[in-house]
């Protein structure tokens, strides 16, 4: 019971794990409920195991797991930062997790009173006019800001369809504008990686719907022209968005609203602690500046000092972005979050993720190539430079850190550094915590060096060894047998 | 980094070889090793048009994706359909079994924006990319 067999490996016939009572609901047949063409000839193959086997076999399963709760996960552009319990206890109160999605507006004026605070909560820290909580994940937000960026140009009587990316962008930013039936425009950054100012003048014109940026890039640096670049795009017609993946660098110290940015997207699965990857649920509210409230999506939370109310009527919306509310449990989390960090805490949670970022870097800046001179916010980037000279590349760098129990970083990302190692650390990590990963990444660049072998042979200790990712992507196998 | 005397290059690292009036596109050795092992090749259609400058075809490796820029206009005349089955024919071939594919030119004179084999090699040394 190691968790290296399947389910239908370990079945044997007759087994069972529950014992149903029998049913005090008069039986129908199946054929009387289900036409014959849709119904099974044979019975399915379904695995029948005994419960303690079976819940031996799952408990085996999420041992292999490594999460946030189990160690140091340093996930570069992702925030995997630690998720305080409370967040769960308080999603699960019994009037938040036992409400009905289609309780009337009137049975649920506690939670409709918890989106409508949320709304204000992340307006303040982002300097924005108005939220909605509705979308699901980052690139939903997104999708939703560019959907409320169309549809203002187009109440403008202008058609403008493109948007404008750095090089250096999250994948997710041309995808959601060629989603959204935009047509996306890429400028080249600047050595440092902040925007080139020439370039985006020459980009810019009356077909500009959209700058889409984060600040800091995304190479964790602050874009200190970003009053300038924001007067460009608006000069020319076009709005500014703000893509949410960095907000951990700057809550509390200054607000994308106050930037210039006219939409932003939030990721509360990174900045405001609830649980993230394993592919959600996740939450990407979206905010805007006053002249987009009119766009933004139904159904809209309204509150008229005595009740909140849920106000469909709204011609110019974009629409629903989502089935009823967004990610309700999600959301209660981040709000958990929120209150139980107060104004300060969530300034010293940027202080702090900053300042670990920092430290990894001056840590690690002689063993490793550090392309960018400046101090980094909440991320920094070091290369494989050194190494490759060894032989020894970024993901082999990667795949050792696993045999020494931790989270690679992300790699290769941004794309316009050359073997690139992002580190994010995140706030809530020690200096203990964060010596341990440097004296293991010093080991590496070491070994690299000795013995280059053992670095591109790792990982050594893990269940399964080195993957052939170029086979699996090429001649993916997607059944579990013939 | 490996370059072939007499193709002409693109600043998004395409080469492209001409003979006949009939131009011959693909990446170069810089592009294949930069990209990392290439999982997969999307083709575009016999017979489509491209223009000079506008992506015709994507590349994806473990590492990214990434589209594939036309450095000359015209109609496509052959696709490599070897690449469907074998898109590592882009790492390991690059300038030949690599091809991605053929184009029947509608103005030569777009050559002549391209850069030369050395030309190019200096573009990418001084980081150009």
């Amino acid at each position: 019971m190691n968790g290296h067999l399947t389910v239908f490996e370990l079945s044997k016939p007759g087994r069972i794990a529950v014992d149903m009572p029998t049913s005090d609901v008069p039986e129908e047949s199946l054929e009387t409920l289900v036409k014959a063409e849709y119904l099974r000839s044979k019975p399915a193959q379904l695995p029948e195991m005994s419960q303690p086997d079976l819940v031996r076999h799952y408990t085996a399963l999420s041992n292999r797991n490594f999460g946030v709760d189990s160690g140091f996960y340093p996930l570069g552009s992702c925030t995997m930062k630690y998720n305080p319990k409370v967040n769960e206890d308080v999603s699960r109160y019994s009037g938040f997790a036992d409400l009905h999605p289609l309780s009337s507006p009137k049975e649920a004026q506690g939670a409709l009173e918890l989106l409508y605070t949320m709304e204000q909560y992340l307006a303040e820290i982002t300097g924005m006019d108005a939220v909605t909580m509705q979308p699901v994940a980052g690139a939903h937000g997104e999708l939703t800001g560019l959907k409320l960026i169309r549809a203002y140009h187009r109440a403008r009587g202008e058609n403008r369809t493109k948007v404008i990316v750095p090089d250096s962008a999250h994948g997710t930013n041309p995808a959601s504008a060629t989603v959204c039936g935009l047509e996306t425009v890429e400028i080249k950054s600047n050595p440092d990686g902040s925007i080139n100012l020439e370039a985006l003048k020459l980009a810019v014109g009356p077909d500009t719907a959209a700058l889409m940026l984060t600040n800091p890039s995304t190479l964790g640096l602050f874009e200190t022209h970003i009053q300038e670049i924001a007067q460009i795009v608006h000069d020319a017609g076009g709005l500014l968005y703000y893509d949410g993946a960095n907000m951990n660098a700057i809550m509390g110290v200054v607000r994308p609203g106050d930037m210039g940015f006219d939409v932003v997207h939030l990721n509360l699965h990174k900045t405001f602690s609830t649980p993230h990857g394993g592919g959600g649920p996740g939450s990407g509210p979206v905010g805007v500046k006053q002249n987009l409230i009119p766009f933004l999506p139904t159904p809209v939370i309204t509150y008229d000092g005595n009740q909140y109310y849920l106000d469909q009527d709204r011609p110019q919306s974009i629409g629903r972005m989502h089935s009823f509310y967004g990610n309700f449990g999600v959301i209660v989390r981040a709000y958990a979050y929120i209150r139980s960090m107060g104004a300060d805490g969530l300034r010293q949670v940027s202080e702090d993720a900053v300042l670990n970022a920092n430290y990894c870097l001056s840590q690690l800046k002689e063993h490793y190539h550090a392309p960018f001179e400046r101090n980094s916010k909440h991320e920094c980037i070091i290369t494989a430079q050194k190494q490759k000279a060894f032989g020894v590349r970024a993901l082999d760098i990667a795949k050792r850190l696993l045999d020494y129990g931790y989270h690679p970083p992300t790699i290769y990302f941004p794309m316009i550094v050359d073997e690139a190692i992002m580190i994010e650390p995140t706030e809530t990590e020690s200096k203990e915590t964060l010596d341990g990963f440097i004296e293991v990444m010093r080991k590496i660049a070491h070994e690299a060096e000795t013995d280059e072998a053992k670095v591109q042979q790792a990982p050594h200790s893990t269940v399964v060894g080195r993957m052939d990712e170029a086979q699996a992507a090429r001649k993916p196998v997607v059944r579990w047998k013939d | 980094m490996n370059t072939v005397e007499g193709l002409k290059y693109t600043k998004n690292h395409e080469w492209v070889r001409v003979e006949n009036n009939i131009a011959t596109i693909g990446v170069t050795d810089f592009a294949q090793s930069q990209l990392g092992d290439v999982v997969f090749v999307e083709l575009p259609e016999e017979g489509q048009s491209i223009h000079a400058g506008d992506s015709f075809s994507v590349i994806e490796s473990v590492k990214a994706v990434s589209d594939v820029y036309a450095p000359v206009s015209g109609s496509i005349a052959k696709v490599n359909q070897e690449l469907a089955d074998q898109p590592d024919l882009v790492n390991q071939q690059p300038y030949d079994a690599g091809w991605i594919v053929t184009v029947e030119l509608t103005d030569s004179h777009e050559l002549d924006e391209l850069m030369e084999a050395k030309e190019y090699e200096r573009f990418v040394s001084e980081g150009g990319h």
